[in-house]
């Protein structure tokens, strides 16, 4: 037995096949997605300044109590010392874009919740449009919230080479377009509001913590080799390590592949897992699940 | 045998003129630990050679016309002198026990060699290669600075905590001045109007007056997170125009850029670790410090006063100099 929202997607699904919708009705579709994205953000100042508070603490408080400790010895991109709290500043970038991305994942939860992804979902426009549509308006913003960062964080010291400003723009699409499918693809996975607790616990601080966002990669490898091969299992690793050399004007190729590769595996699950004929969201609901 | 393949290519390149631009210099690092010379590239900053030299080198100079490099190889209790085009020991002078540190006169005829072991400065001759005075000094001479003009010369004596004005033409102490504790190093400003003068222990850099030879202002320097005692100021250099100091602060892995004229630290350059000395560029758009502990050194630029680049030379590198061409 079909759902009354599945038979209507299924309906829309067709109408937009059938009708062939042009370049402009896209960007339509795309414009009210990413206002309205823009409108939560502007109406959510306090999740805002909270995204930010978090790596600033994080900048003022940790790094300024690490720096003496942890000496950083010279590791690409760097050519010389580093104090601490610069090279943790990439990291913290991750973090934001990790963090963002999985809010937009706990905001399709909600919105599943509160019946506004109905509306969303019974647009004659493609599943996969409209899904890339809400992640890039999410990428958005945390781009935009990692620039604000640096911004801080430039009269704190960290001051990277002008050019770093620029480079650091597509690594930043890029990675934040990793997380956000990721955080895309747990959200199929998420039944209630109240799971996101376990993202929390069980997929942003062990992303966060076991990769090199807050210590360099040999230093771990010398506390222990199992977390070294953990970090290197990580494709968070690879998203700030994308960030830190794009920081500094470079390309990590290998960052590169990993993330854009990543970026591709989770949005096609995603996408798949928000498909309502095969995808995770269905098969939930035929077992009883909430919706 | 790696090593005298190095040099035959560097030879060869030399000799096919491939070697550098015209803008870069030589910089020759001591390295205490394994008794060798780095020679680093200032332009590609990459390490073009390493020279076998004698034990425990110390410090280490070069002619006014860029040819040779003495060098203070303590253990060995002799400068040795290095030829630059060959990069290969040609001789060596009549140094004194335990040379560590010496000043070449501003007419490059004279070197003025620290005996610590001796409480000695010699004064060798280097047309001759001959010592033509020795002056007795205070416990453990370490730091040597010589005033523009070649007339006074300024050494510092570890444990007696002075620095002993001498005058070059009587090779006679004229002034002794009582300074801060351990003192290691002694720079004059280029305007030849005063003297510093770095105190390791005691963490300051006291400015003496060349004119009434007294203190007229101590230095002293204030990291954040950083205890007071890992503060220990050893090599100085002043920038030609006078304007700026540059002081390398030991295991406080900083080297403190200090206005000359309020006495202000103005910023604080993380380098490596255990900051001993220091060395411009001749175009003064460079200065080099030598990071003992790291084994490296880093290149600041001198204009935006920030670290450039460190390279990993021999180890515990100590002193540094660059080539004047």
């Amino acid at each position: 037995m079909m759902s009354p929202l599945e038979s209507d997607i299924r309906v829309s699904d067709n109408r937009g096949k059938r009708l062939g919708f042009g370049l402009g009705n896209y960007l339509i579709c795309f414009y009210g997605i990413v206002f309205r994205e823009a409108l939560r953000f502007l109406n959510q100042r306090e999740r805002f300044i909270s995204s930010l508070v978090r790596p600033l603490l994080w900048l003022f408080v940790f790094a300024a109590g690490f720096r003496q400790v942890l000496g950083v010895s010279i590791i690409p991109p760097y050519k010389t010392y580093v104090l601490y709290e610069v090279y943790i500043t990439p990291g913290l970038c991750g973090m934001i874009l990790l963090f963002s991305g999985m809010q937009s994942s706990l905001s399709m939860v909600y919105d599943r919740e509160m019946g506004s992804m109905r509306t969303l979902l019974v647009s004659p426009f493609p599943r996969w449009f409209l899904l890339v549509s809400k992640l890039l308006a999410g990428v958005a913003v945390s781009i935009l919230q990692v620039y604000v960062f640096l911004a801080v964080a430039w009269f704190w010291g960290v001051k990277p080479p002008a050019i770093g400003y620029l480079f650091i723009l597509p690594a930043l699409f890029l990675a934040g377009v990793m997380l956000c499918s990721l955080g895309m693809l747990l959200s199929s996975l998420i039944k209630q509001l109240e799971n996101f607790a376990g993202v929390m616990n069980f997929v942003i601080f062990p992303m966060y913590f076991a990769s090199s966002a807050l210590y360099p990669l040999w230093r771990i490898q010398e506390a222990s080799p199992l977390l070294h091969k953990i970090c290197l299992a990580n494709p968070f690793t690879y998203a700030v390590e994308l960030v830190r050399f794009a920081l500094y004007g470079q390309v990590d190729w290998r960052s590169l592949v990993v993330v854009v590769g990543c970026s591709l595996l989770f949005l096609g699950g995603a996408i798949f897992a928000y498909d309502p004929s095969k995808g995770l969201l269905s098969r939930r609901r035929d077992g009883g699940g909430n919706s | 045998m790696l090593g005298r393949l190095s040099c035959l290519s560097s030879a060869l390149a030399l000799a096919t003129g491939v070697a550098t631009p015209a803008s870069a210099y030589m910089v020759y690092v001591s390295n205490e630990k394994d008794n060798t010379v780095t020679v680093v590239d200032s332009e590609t900053m990459e390490v073009v050679q390493t020279i076998e030299v004698g034990q425990r080198p110390r410090g280490i100079t070069i002619s006014h016309d860029g040819k040779l490099i003495y060098l203070c190889a303590s253990d060995d209790d002799t400068i040795e002198i290095i030829d630059t085009a060959t990069n290969q020991i040609v001789g060596s002078l009549p140094s004194g026990p335990d040379p560590e540190l010496f000043v070449l006169s501003p007419d490059g005829g004279t070197l003025y060699v620290a005996n610590e072991d001796d409480n000695l400065v010699t004064v060798i001759d280097l047309d001759s290669k001959s010592v033509v005075a020795e002056i007795p000094v205070g416990v453990e001479p370490e730091g040597m600075g010589i005033s523009p003009d070649g007339k006074a010369m300024v050494n510092t004596s570890e444990t007696t905590n002075m620095a002993h004005f001498i005058d070059t033409a009587t090779n006679e102490i004229t002034h002794n001045v009582l300074v801060d504790s351990r003192p290691r190093f002694a720079e004059f400003k280029p305007d030849n109007s005063e003297v510093w003068v770095s105190a390791e222990i005691g963490g300051t850099v006291s400015v003496i007056d060349n004119e009434s030879r007294e203190i007229k202002q101590k230095i002293s320097f204030e990291i954040p997170g950083l205890r007071s005692e890992a503060i220990q100021p050893v090599g100085v250099r002043i920038t030609a125009d006078g304007k700026k100091a540059y002081v390398a602060l030991g295991p406080a892995n900083r080297v403190a850029v200090v206005n000359t004229e309020t006495y202000e630290v103005e910023k604080y350059v993380l380098v490596g670790q255990r900051v001993w000395q220091l060395a411009f560029t001749p175009d003064q758009k460079t200065i080099i410090s030598t990071n003992g502990v790291s084994n490296d050194i880093t290149f600041i630029d001198v204009a935006t006063d920030e670290p450039v680049q460190s390279v990993t030379v021999g180890a515990l590198p100590w002193g540094v100099v660059v080539s004047p061409q």
